[in-house]
């Protein structure tokens, strides 16, 4: 990664403290106070939103924006190689799974009563019922 | 007052506002008012304890925690999802 091929190019051996590292604390601060704030944003959305898919707006787009930046705050802190690479991995990870919980639990809010009809402008299924499109847990998967 | 400790002081910062936004989230995940409500309540609150390990992780400069961020991402994860599927037979289907 580009940032820990930075610290080993400019940090000769006795400057663990320098300039260098200064700017770099202050980055990774500044990332992470944005981060924490989006975070914040999150959970107020998540507190006063009307049904469950705005609120699981809310818990996708900034919390997972928010860990982003909150993680690449981390890594400009500690600056070694192994942390920098697991903490890519926890962003990675994020990304990858938010959707797909999103997607279950908008799903299941669709058939279950979290979608506040009259706060859609557009429904698109409601052409196509659900009973229609059981999902991958449909009545033989599932046992009951 | 140097740099450092100041921003020794806006990490601290940051930690008090994510303890209020965990607190926010709790609020939620204790007033439902469904099943789904509170699932995506403790994804939020897991997401929130990994930004808090992180903070910590960079005030201390202490690394040994950074594993553990890992694997409560993947864990959070599969548990989501696992109550996911759970949740429909509660939603009256």
């Amino acid at each position: 990664m580009s940032i820990g091929t930075a610290v080993t190019v400019a940090q000769p051996p006795p400057d663990p403290d320098g300039t260098l590292g200064v700017v770099l604390d202050a980055v990774g601060t500044v990332s992470i106070v944005l981060g924490v704030v989006l975070t914040l944003v999150a959970s107020v959305g998540l507190l006063s939103l009307p049904d469950v898919l705005s609120r699981m707006h809310a818990a996708t787009k900034p919390q997972v924006v928010g860990l982003l930046l909150v993680v690449l705050g981390g890594a400009l802190h500690l600056r070694t190689s192994v942390d920098v690479w697991m903490l890519v991995l926890v962003g990675a990870f994020q990304l990858i799974t938010a959707p797909v919980t999103a997607h279950v639990v908008g799903r299941l809010a669709h058939r279950g009563e979290g979608v506040r009809g009259d706060l859609l402008h557009v429904d698109e299924l409601v052409d196509s019922p659900d009973e229609a499109d059981p999902g991958p847990d449909d009545a033989e998967t599932d046992g009951d | 007052m140097s740099l450092p400790a100041l921003l020794d002081i806006v990490l601290v910062v940051a930690l008090v506002l994510l303890g209020l936004s965990a607190l926010l989230v709790v609020v939620r995940l204790l007033r439902g008012p469904s099943g789904l409500d509170r699932l995506i309540a403790l994804d939020v609150l897991v997401a929130e304890f990994l930004c808090g390990i992180v903070v910590y992780a960079a005030l201390t400069g202490d690394s040994s925690l950074v594993p553990v961020v890992v694997a409560i991402s993947l864990v959070g994860f599969l548990g989501s999802t696992t109550v996911a599927r759970f949740v429909r037979r509660g939603t009256g289907r």
